[in-house]
């Protein structure tokens, strides 16, 4: 059932039984390799800041099924979804965030910086809105060299804030690079909610200035995520032409390790809650018979027992010497 | 202004004249050529011809593939210059000044200098940034200030400072072709200086400092327009019969600190001309690696020659007081010789 690359689905299959279980497993897989990542923070296993993803996992799975393996991503910190979506293997993630050498990093990212280059995952960026000029220029290079690929650029409601936001649109419209920018609005920037940090708060709006082609979807069902992903991504592919698509949604954990959560009321979480796209895509499929109770606990399994290798994998790891600390600073002649 | 020296050993009488602004455009022209994955991109480096005339007639001759016009957002285009590279082209991002590069110190500090390393050595950024810098103009603060030492500070990143004609034609090249980002500084008092190049003139390295006049008594450290008035005033020094050993440090990151340290050994003492500011400065860490490593062939306390603790001021007589100047250092030099001699 893992899927190596988000890869784009014949419309015949996008809502085959498999497919939705497919679908759902990714899901489901995030979701239980994130609550494991909280609860190795815990044990001290993972250090530094940790951004867990709960909640948001329809964005990450859904829009990644519009994506070819030539396809770029460039992230954000809070990126443990779209690595394992896009099919970064789980143990080195863990691996990395364990700050082993073994890692995909090699222990110098950690959680917030996972790269890979078969994947062609451009970070893990914790500089918020860092990440959108990186992506333009990753597009431009596609079409400078006639390359028919795209570059799908996740970002936070609050990095529409910044500069490098507005910047980034601006290059992209001007210029016509194949950018998919895929905003997660889960609705706070660290503790500040929407409406304290933008005069305006229809997000859709701002690319719209921009003459950015653009739609808002609900980000709790997978399902129309994948949908209008897929549209959006069939228009870059045939315009070259970026597109904004705001993915409404909500993070049921706090934003890092660290936050108490001062800034929201219980009741708000508890009614998202109830919103899970996990939740409601397995209901979906309860009751259209296409899974049973048999099925999903087999996932649960498989999951299980993917993550114990993970966590085995990265206990099994080694430390980088401390010789090596200085590499990587340049480029060494053998990379 | 003419600071024309002749730097070449080549005795090929296909000698041509040229300008340093002339250099550094054959240099951009001929990497274009060269390489199709070049292109340079910046504010007004197309239509305008670059706000200092440097790339004058490339968009007409290259065309906007080539050589784009960007709209003013030095974080917006300095990261799709990054992005680019990762992409596999060779961008040369041009920024008008060290001072707009602020704006784009996020993306030069944050991303350009630290993804080889947070990816465990997955992704190089071979991008070339080059930039205006320095003083001397009368533009005030916001368009005069040297930071290359500053920017010299980061690792991940290399800095070079071009000061002579050699220098300003065959660095890009040698830039271009090193697999991390690259930091050009070009002051901007260099400009229209004159001189000889061969006809052939091309890449020059990228990693050693070098000796652009050889003595014995003392040794001046300096680097891009600084080094031009430290020659001049070893001809004063010369008169009085003080053989200052000149010293061009071409990059300060990383710093070749062994062709400093040799000449020190010789020499015993050591004066550093930096346009930057003197607290946490290039020539503070210059000194330090003296007093770390050449301590015991020091005749004299290590001296220094900077920009004074001000924002460069706009009116002239200030502004030609706060930059390093030949009689200062002649003054300096002298005070040395004779107290220590
Ligand atoms: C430039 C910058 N400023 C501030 C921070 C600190 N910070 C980290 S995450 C965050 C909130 C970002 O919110 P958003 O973009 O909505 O993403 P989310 O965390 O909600 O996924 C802030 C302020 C940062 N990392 N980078």
């Amino acid at each position: 059932m893992k899927k190596k690359h988000g890869t784009t689905q014949a419309p015949a299959a996008v809502n085959s039984h498999q497919h939705l279980r497919d679908l759902l497993y990714q899901m489901l897989r995030i979701r239980r390799f994130e609550d494991k990542c909280a609860e190795l923070y815990s044990d001290m296993k993972i250090r530094g800041f940790l951004h867990l993803y709960n909640g948001e996992e329809a964005v990450a799975v859904g829009v990644m099924q519009a994506l070819n393996p030539e396809d770029a991503i460039v992230a954000t910190y809070r990126e443990h979804g779209q690595a394992l979506a896009r099919g970064i293997p789980m143990n080195t993630i863990m691996a990395e965030m364990f700050g082993k050498q073994e890692g995909c990093c090699r222990g110098r990212g950690g959680s917030m910086h996972l790269f890979d280059k078969e994947h062609r995952f451009y970070g893990g960026n914790a500089i918020v809105g860092g990440g959108l000029p990186l992506a333009v220029g990753l597009a431009l290079a596609d079409k400078k060299l006639d390359r028919k690929r795209l570059t799908c650029c996740f970002l936070g409601d609050g990095a529409m804030a910044e500069g490098e936001f507005h910047e980034s649109m601006n290059l992209a419209a001007l210029w016509q690079v194949p950018v998919l920018f895929v905003c997660e609005n889960n609705q706070y920037a660290m503790g500040t909610a929407l409406k304290y940090s933008h005069a305006v708060t229809n997000l859709v709006q701002k690319a719209a200035s921009y003459g950015i082609d653009h739609a808002a979807v609900d980000g709790m069902d997978v399902l129309a995520v994948e949908e209008v992903a897929q549209k959006a991504a069939t228009a870059i592919r045939e315009t070259g032409k970026p597109f904004f698509l705001e993915c409404t949604t909500y993070r049921f954990r706090a934003h890092s390790m660290f936050d108490a959560e001062l800034y929201r009321e219980k009741a708000e979480v508890e009614q998202w809650k109830q919103r899970c796209p996990i939740a409601t895509l397995t209901q979906q499929l309860k009751e259209q018979e296409k899974i049973s109770d048999a099925d999903l606990e087999a996932m649960e399994q498989l999951i299980h027992q993917e993550i114990n290798h993970a966590i085995a994998f990265a206990e099994a790891g080694t430390w980088e010497p401390v010789e090596e600390l200085t590499r990587f600073v340049y480029s060494e002649p053998s990379i | 202004m003419n600071y024309g020296i002749d730097t070449s050993t080549d005795n090929s009488p296909l000698m041509i004249r040229t300008t340093y602004r002339e250099a550094v455009r054959d240099a951009i022209r001929e990497s274009i050529l060269k390489d199709d994955r070049v292109f340079l991109m910046g504010e007004d480096v197309g239509r305008y011809g670059g706000a200092f005339g440097v790339t004058k007639g490339l968009l007409q001759e290259l065309g906007p593939d080539k050589i784009m016009d960007t709209p003013l957002c030095e974080s917006g285009f300095t990261g799709a210059g990054i992005g680019a590279a990762l992409g596999g082209m060779r961008p040369i991002v041009e920024v008008m000044t060290v001072n707009f590069s602020l704006l784009a110190a996020d993306q030069i500090l944050n991303t350009a200098a630290t993804y080889l390393h947070m990816s465990g050595g997955l992704f190089n950024i071979p991008l070339v940034i080059r930039m205006g810098t320095g003083g001397g103009k009368q533009l005030a603060a916001q368009h005069s200030h040297s930071l290359e030492g500053w920017y010299a500070h980061i690792p991940g990143i290399k800095v070079l400072t071009p000061a002579v004609l050699e220098d300003a034609r065959g660095m890009l090249w040698s830039a271009l072709e090193d697999p991390d980002p690259v930091l050009i500084f070009e002051n901007t008092l260099l400009y229209n200086m004159e001189g000889e190049l061969p006809a052939t003139a091309g890449a020059v390295d990228i990693d050693r400092a070098c000796i652009r006049r050889v003595g014995r008594d003392v040794t001046l450290i300096s680097y891009s327009a600084s080094l031009f008035k430290a020659l001049e005033a070893t001809e004063t020094l010369a008169q009085e019969g003080i053989e200052a050993e000149v010293i061009d440090l071409r990059v300060l990151r990383p710093l070749d600190e062994t062709t400093f340290l040799n000449s020190v050994a010789k020499t015993h003492r050591a004066v550093i001309i930096d346009e930057g500011w003197r607290s946490g400065s290039i020539s503070a860490e210059i000194s330090a690696r003296i007093m770390e490593k050449a301590f015991y062939d020091l005749d004299a306390p290590v001296e220094r020659i900077c920009a004074a603790e001000v924002p460069i001021p706009y009116a002239n007589h200030l502004e030609q007081a706060a930059l390093p100047q030949p009689t200062t250092i002649v003054n300096t030099v002298r005070r040395m010789v004779t107290r220590h001699g």
